[in-house]
């Protein structure tokens, strides 16, 4: 493990450069080279920043190029700098038996992107906690409610604006 | 903020035109069957559940807020509490995680303790697992006896950690400190006599009718809507799906351990009881191998600015002082970055997933538990049932509220 942690690829030219072999490299090439915002590896994961229009469409690829199992999503908040707003999707090969992060970053006013529950439906309790405790919207969600928080809950506890001991 | 709508089961019967047919049942928050704070809001129509609704968050206490306020070494201690049946494993993810971030070396010797204490703390949770869902189906005598040997485990935390339940035993760069003298002895004596105490085990409940008909063929769950809806663990290694962390991604020196690991295509909650007995005896395996093989050594990474110095010299050296004094006051700066690191937990994939802005606090800590993602599938095994099977899947699935709600 040692020895993977140490490569490491950053930028775009230099992920293509580096790992012009990587099934998921490979696959999102092959669907939509505009869609690929960024790129990097790092401490042996490779991330693959996502135009955010286009999430639901690169989780369909990089499922039909082997990764298979939605493992996690989260958010986040790079407040005050912009775009604001980052979110990780964690996707596991049950067969390439490696983890890779899809990144999609959102702007501060109305972060709104699309939902992957037609491609994983695991990702529906994940987006319902993103959407409680950040306040990004899941356009296509069936019941995009809080989950964690109690429903009449005012603002979103895990955005860096919103104290540690809650407003008072 | 979007406007808050009602739950819609509740508002259902009249909207799928079933009128006064179907009766819309609550189960919990407070019944014992739950597992905690779990409320499940069932519509069903006579004794059958047509859907089934489980509403989460009671013991929300936003650990993942309160990670980004702590030193990374502070985060430990709260790791313990979102599993409180599986301590250590959550205590080892995060530290791996960090490690990783720090690219730190950590120790043969502290990675086996490492493994030895995962393996322990499987069987510590699939006792409580095993006692618990026993009691559900109405085996209440199971429940002493699983009691009896998870009281000898939390015997060998509170010997080499202080603690029984919250051990914060493993540290970022290693170990906080050497086991006791005789504690390998004391594993020793007690994996010596436990794999008969799962054959007492299994004479109680395997060859039991009343139990045997209460699981099979109940709560199925299907390959392919276990890796759908996001299941991990035994769960979805009894629905035929074969992927164990521990053998396919390997942390901690896992790789140089021999296990099997078990499968079944069954997918009913019988499938899941057979799949966690033999992980017991798989786990005793390993914690043999790790007695047997147990390297010499340290038991922490040689980083003096992030391990906390051994007591006695922090008395005699200045160098030793100074150090403790700036971790404890400071902390140590992480290198910016992001890291997710996936364990096999005694419920399923575990995973951190810890962001760094290279400061000696965490700007972000996430944790993908396995029993909220396993939660997600209890509708797809329940509907169309029993009611009275709820109960049954309920417990073979095997869920902690404490972690799904963090």
């Amino acid at each position: 493990m040692a020895e993977t942690t140490k490569i490491a690829f950053t930028g775009k030219a230099a992920v293509l450069e580096g790992l012009p072999e990587h099934p998921a490299v490979k696959a999102v090439l092959a669907w939509n080279p505009e869609a690929l915002a960024d790129a990097k590896f790092d401490c042996g994961e490779l991330t693959l920043t996502i135009a955010a229009g286009q999430i639901r469409a690169a989780a369909a690829t990089v499922q039909a190029a082997g990764y298979n199992f939605f493992e996690d999503l989260t958010a986040v908040d790079w407040f005050p700098s912009s775009p604001r707003f980052q979110l990780s999707y964690h996707i596991l090969s049950h067969t390439l038996k490696e983890h890779i992060r899809l990144r999609v970053l959102l702007d501060a006013a109305s972060p709104s992107v699309e939902s992957i529950i037609p491609v994983w439906p695991s990702a529906n309790y994940y987006e319902r906690e993103v959407f409680d405790l950040f306040g990004i919207t899941f356009d296509g969600h069936p019941n995009l409610r809080r989950i964690l928080m109690p429903d009449d809950w005012q603002g979103h506890p895990l955005r860096k604006d919103y104290p540690v001991e809650g407003y008072r | 903020m979007t406007d808050v709508a009602g739950t819609p089961i509740l508002e259902a019967p009249e909207a799928i035109g079933a009128g006064d047919q179907h009766m819309v049942l609550n189960m919990g928050p407070q019944h014992p069957s739950t597992h905690g704070v779990l409320r499940l809001v069932l519509e069903i129509d006579g004794e059958i559940v047509v859907r089934l609704y489980p509403e989460i968050g009671y013991l929300h206490t936003g650990i993942e807020k309160t990670c980004e306020a702590k030193f990374y070494q502070q985060v430990v201690p709260l790791t313990d509490r979102i599993d409180y049946l599986s301590p250590m494993a959550n205590n080892l993810c995060y530290c791996l995680a960090v490690e990783r971030l720090l690219a730190l070396d950590i120790p043969e010797k502290a990675q086996w303790i490492r493994v030895l204490l995962s393996e322990l703390t499987r069987l510590n949770s699939h006792l409580v697992w095993l006692g618990t869902h026993a009691m559900d189906i109405g085996a209440l005598t199971v429940f002493l006896y699983t009691f009896r040997e998870r009281e000898d485990i939390l015997r060998l935390f509170e010997a080499v950690s202080g603690q029984r339940m919250m051990t914060s035993y493993f540290r970022i760069g290693g170990l906080s400190m050497e086991p006791p003298l005789d504690f390998f002895d004391r594993v020793q004596a007690f994996i010596d006599t436990f794999p008969e105490k799962i054959d007492e085990y299994e004479n109680l409940l395997t060859g039991n009718p009343i139990f045997r008909n209460r699981l099979k063929n109940v709560g199925y769950l299907s390959a392919a809507d276990a890796v759908a809806l996001g299941v991990t663990g035994p769960n979805m290694r009894g629905s035929g799906v074969d992927f164990d962390l521990r053998r396919d991604m390997p942390y901690s020196s896992y790789e140089k351990f021999q296990f099997q690991v078990p499968v079944s295509t069954d997918g009913d909650c019988w499938a899941r009881y057979l799949v966690r007995l033999v992980e017991m005896r798989e786990s005793v395996k390993i914690v043999q191998q790790a007695l047997d093989g147990m390297p010499e050594g340290p038991i922490t990474a040689d980083a003096p600015k992030i391990v906390l110095p051994d007591r006695e010299k922090m008395k005699t050296q200045m160098e030793a002082l100074i150090h403790h004094f700036k971790i404890v006051t400071e902390g140590f700066a992480v290198p910016a970055g992001e890291v997710y690191q996936g364990i096999e937990s005694p419920r399923g994939q575990m995973g951190y997933y810890v962001v760094s802005d290279g400061t000696a606090k965490p700007y972000r800590v996430h944790m993908r538990n396995p029993s909220f993602a396993n939660l997600q599938a209890l509708e797809t095994m329940c509907k169309g049932r029993m009611l009275a099977d709820v109960v049954a899947v309920v417990g073979s699935i095997d869920i902690v509220l404490g972690e799904i709600d963090r």
